[in-house]
């Protein structure tokens, strides 16, 4: 390749506020080439690319394309420089067709000749080895499908700088592969492609050059050749990461969660958990995989209570233990249900039963705390709310995908985050805020948070801290089955490691834990097995220490396997 | 590396750039400045209005004086007869009081992101029901039980006609605002035809006999004494209390509060009952105050009283500032001072509202206008 200057920036700032974005940034581009764009979550990657696409304006600094400086006031302006930016979420019109909206915005005079921009399309796809149909609808198409038509719209309009903004987080890793052989064919015709990516060996399989951004900084451009991932992580983090995350064998792993046959649908009416079976067992993590949307959300919420079933069963099983039966004193049903099993003894070991007496006499007897039981080893959590859950005295935790939407109230401080929890507790009507207050003091402490206060809303917190405050409180509840849906979405790398050690010291400590992830490696670096969904459906169940990302890949794709019964 | 060359089109006039924390004391000055920018506004609105009137100032200067003493004349002026003087405290501070009253009732339910702008209605069906009981009961039972009676009465009439919308909501997720504000003009129609069945001849109720409020030293001390404990107990209820930390977390997200366990449409409804109680209130204040209804009895208070509770931020204390603010802006005197339309009032306070809100934008967002040409951009680029 030849040396010319694509695209520069010079000293190039941008703040929000008090944070700096980017500060006094210096990039180039050279044509015919492919420069990664490295760097934590918050390093300001995206707004630097924003900088270049017109949706952020710098606040000091210039940009120069093919050695003219100029300026970018809006997308519009960055098309006519030809610069295209393939943004993180997609930006499609889901009834249109894929060509319908490839040409949506394109000036032209009078009428759109579809036709015309069909077999353009056609031409495009064909020269970069794209595999598309012009006349899909967009809500027809896939992940992967609906990326394809972004790219192709921003070569339409004859980009000859790409910006992508992490394409690979939502593609299985044969549509990586084939996205990258597409972007190897551009570079190949002379186009400028910036990606951006956290995947330290997407970085080194598919760039020329790599920028690493570290605090909005630009820290270096090294070429990839002479980079390896520990290098990288090292000018990221700024020093030494360990990348190892240290998994245990389970010891003596019981089948804690059993779920049978689930079906359910969305609010929309759609069938998004097809016949779902498997078993969580204590002492292990089991890892769930799959594309983005497949039902991982709607699984863990069907568990946690908060998902109309349609079919299946869920049942949780407690190890044998002698409990007082105060905490249900409020289900008599439940009690009777459990004294017609003969669950109830005294403190002696004397069996007890309740047959015959008056609903007050159970009552009382029970609010004595004289009456114990031997917790039955199988209760059924189907059709109950997150409350009677928890009344069973099921201890479940749940780390859901949407920690401020759902998991957290943001505009609450950390102790009354806590509260979320416990707030029930305490005299009657009023809140008592000294407990939750103490733990949230604790986890601070433990986690090491970083907040101004405890009071502060944790809407304020950066995305690793919201997290930690979120994954210590659901700990702090003594869970005997954790689920996490993507606990390090967003995380740097730090935090992600924290999360990872975290869920292995529930692992060793006994409890079943549920992780769902979208990181292959870590998943097979983290699980001790790995369920596969796809569309809803369990495809496969693979052993996390023997499996291949490719196998793992493919059981995400496939729809026409039936569901595999798991072996236990 | 290759020549760079200037760049040919500017940097566009302003952008916004989104502030850090700011501290609390310039966000104040902000506010500070929004009223006296919006006083001002409306002034000079004013100002030309009368220009070619008959009550025409010399100067602006003078205006503005006239202008602001005005406000400060309807509201607290001294200088009149001694008994006239004390009047003029407490009846702002009454008005005050009623205001920040419907303001309450509708706090609970804005806080859980519920839209009620009923409280007009509300609050009118609720002095209905206590002009209800003090015209049929009046004379029949002791006063002081018949003001028991007119309580319980307004209690139930408002809590019924704010529970509605909720049930509502709660079941079909029906739009409460849409619905709040219908409720509104059936309740001034249930009013009118009382009216009718009570003075099917006259055009208006007379003032009732029976069913006074108390006299605590003067006509008004009761009112403010009543209005003074509903905000102390509101703000517990909302603050310290397991409904209020509810009611903020199904507020924030519905996904939220059913994860934790808390039963939402429980919540919605039992709000929305906290929220018709405290109108209930306020109607049987109007009812005792009154001793007559009308359908316009009301005044637009609980309308008024949504802002009064946006601009005290949801909290019952910095409500008292916000809705003396808009006492003093409704009691001004602008009308008599210079002649101008009575409706002139109404749009004044609205233009001081707008720049009380429009602020907050101020507050969240920094102006940067274009700098000086980058004349050194080359330099800077090497």
């Amino acid at each position: 390749m030849d040396n010319k200057i694509a695209l520069s920036m010079r000293n190039v700032t941008k703040r929000f506020g008090k944070v700096v974005a980017n500060r006094n940034v210096n990039l180039d581009v050279y044509q015919g080439e492919i420069l990664a764009v490295l760097g934590e979550n918050g390093c300001g990657k995206t707004t630097l690319m924003n900088m270049i696409a017109g949706i952020y304006f710098p606040d000091e600094g210039q940009i120069y394309k093919d050695g003219q400086e100029v300026v970018i006031r809006s997308p519009k302006d960055a098309f006519a420089l030809k610069i295209g930016m393939i943004h993180q979420h997609f930006k499609l019109v889901d009834l249109f067709t894929a060509s319908e909206n490839i040409v949506l915005g394109v000036d032209e005079d009078g009428r759109y000749n579809l036709k015309n921009v069909n077999s353009q399309v056609s031409q495009i796809a064909e020269k970069y080895g794209f595999h598309i149909d012009p006349k899909k609808k967009v809500y027809d198409m896939s992940v992967s499908e609906k990326q394809t038509v972004e790219i192709i719209k921003v070569l339409y309009r004859g980009a000859d700088l790409l910006i992508l903004d992490e394409p690979t987080a939502v593609l299985t890793p044969q549509e990586i592969e084939r996205l990258f052989n597409v972007l190897r064919r551009m570079k190949e015709d002379g186009k400028s492609i910036i990606i951006i990516t956290h995947k330290l060996h997407e970085v080194l399989s598919i760039s020329d050059r790599v920028a690493i951004l570290r605090k909005g900084e630009h820290i270096a451009t090294v070429n990839t050749c002479d980079a390896t991932e520990s290098s990288l992580t090292e000018m990221m983090v700024g020093k030494k990461v360990s990348l190892d995350i240290a998994r245990s064998q389970p010891v003596n792993p019981q089948a804690r969660l059993l779920v049978k046959g689930l079906n359910c649908k969305n609010a929309e009416g759609v069938q998004i958990l097809k016949d779902v079976s498997f078993t969580a067992n204590s002492g292990e993590i089991l890892g769930i995989a799959g594309i983005a949307g497949s039902g991982q959300k709607e699984l863990l919420e069907a568990i946690a209570g908060l998902q109309l079933l349609d079919s299946g069963e869920i049942t949780f099983v407690n190890p044998k233990k002698d409990k007082p039966v105060t905490f249900f004193h409020k289900s008599l049903r439940r009690v009777k249900e459990l004294d017609a099993q003969g669950s109830f003894h005294d403190p002696e070991g004397k069996p007890i039963s309740f047959k015959g007496m008056k609903n007050s006499q159970i009552r009382k007897l029970v609010a004595a705390d004289k009456v114990l039981f031997r917790e039955d080893e199988v209760m059924s959590l189907r059709g109950r709310t997150p409350l009677e859950i928890r009344s069973l005295g099921v201890r479940l935790s749940f780390v859901p995908e949407d920690r401020l939407g759902m998991g957290l109230v943001g505009s609450m401080g950390i102790t009354d985050n806590m509260m979320l929890r416990s707030y029930r507790k305490g005299p009657a009507g009023f809140l008592s805020r000294k407990k939750p207050k103490e733990l949230a003091e604790e986890i601070i402490r433990e986690l090491e948070v970083a907040t101004p206060g405890i009071n502060t809303p944790v809407r304020r917190l950066s995305g690793g801290n919201v997290q930690k405050v979120l994954v210590g409180r659901e700990i702090a509840f003594a869970p005997k089955v954790l689920m996490a849906a993507y606990p390090v979405r967003g995380l740097d790398i730090n935090s992600s490691y924290t999360i990872y050690n975290l869920l292995n010291k529930q692992k060793e400590n006994g409890v079943a834990v549920i992780f769902v992830g979208e990181d292959l490696d870590v998943l097979l670096a983290l699980c001790d097995r790995i369920m596969v969904i796809n569309s809803g459906r369990v495809t496969g169940f693979v052993d996390a220490r023997t499996t291949t990302k490719e196998e793992v890949g493919l059981l995400m794709t496939q729809t026409d396997r039936p569901a595999q019964e798991e072996n236990e | 590396m290759s020549t760079l060359t200037k760049k040919k089109s500017h940097e566009p006039l302003v952008h916004l750039v989104k502030r850090g924390s700011l501290p609390s004391w310039a966000a104040w000055l902000i506010r500070l400045a929004a009223i006296a920018v919006g006083f001002t506004f409306c002034g000079l609105v004013a100002y030309l209005l009368i220009a070619e009137g008959p009550k025409k100032p010399d100067s602006l200067g003078e205006f503005f004086g006239k202008f602001f003493t005005s406000f400060y004349d309807g509201s607290f002026k001294l200088n009149a007869a001694a008994a006239r003087r004390y009047n003029r405290i407490w009846e702002f501070l009454r008005d005050m009081a009623i205001l920040q009253c419907i303001s309450l009732a509708v706090t609970p339910a804005f806080r859980m992101r519920f839209w009620n702008i009923g409280a007009e209605g509300q609050t009118l069906i609720g002095t209905l029901a206590a002009i209800a009981a003090a015209f049929y009961l009046g004379g029949k039972v002791p006063e002081g039980l018949l003001l028991v009676i007119m309580l319980l009465a307004a209690l139930l009439a408002a809590g019924v006609w704010a529970v509605i919308p909720s049930l509502f909501k709660a079941q079909w997720n029906t739009n409460e605002t849409l619905f709040t504000l219908m409720m509104n003009y059936v309740a001034i129609y249930v009013v009118d035809f009382f009216l009718k069945i009570w003075v099917p001849t006259d055009s208006s109720l007379d003032a009732l006999p029976h069913g006074k409020l108390p006299v605590i030293g003067n006509n008004y001390l009761f009112i403010v004494l009543v209005v003074a404990a509903v905000t102390l107990v509101t703000f517990v209820y909302l603050k310290f209390t397991k409904h209020g930390y509810e009611i903020s977390v199904v507020g924030e997200s519905v996904r939220t509060a059913q994860y934790s366990g808390i039963n939402v449409k429980k919540v919605i409804i039992r709000t929305m009952l906290v929220s018709g109680l405290i109108c209930g209130v306020a109607g049987f204040l109007f009812a005792g105050k009154d001793n007559t209804i009308t359908t316009t009895s009301i005044g637009g208070l609980g309308f008024t009283a949504i802002i009064v509770s946006w601009m005290g931020y949801f909290n019952p204390l910095m409500m008292l500032f916000s809705s003396a603010l808009v006492t003093v802006l409704q009691r001004g005197r602008v009308t008599q001072t210079f002649g101008v339309k009575g409706a002139y009032e109404d749009v004044f306070v609205g233009v001081v509202l707008f720049f009380v809100i429009a602020c907050e934008f101020f507050i969240q967002y920094k102006v940067v206008l274009r700098k000086r040409h980058h004349a050194d951009g080359k330099e800077a680029a090497k």
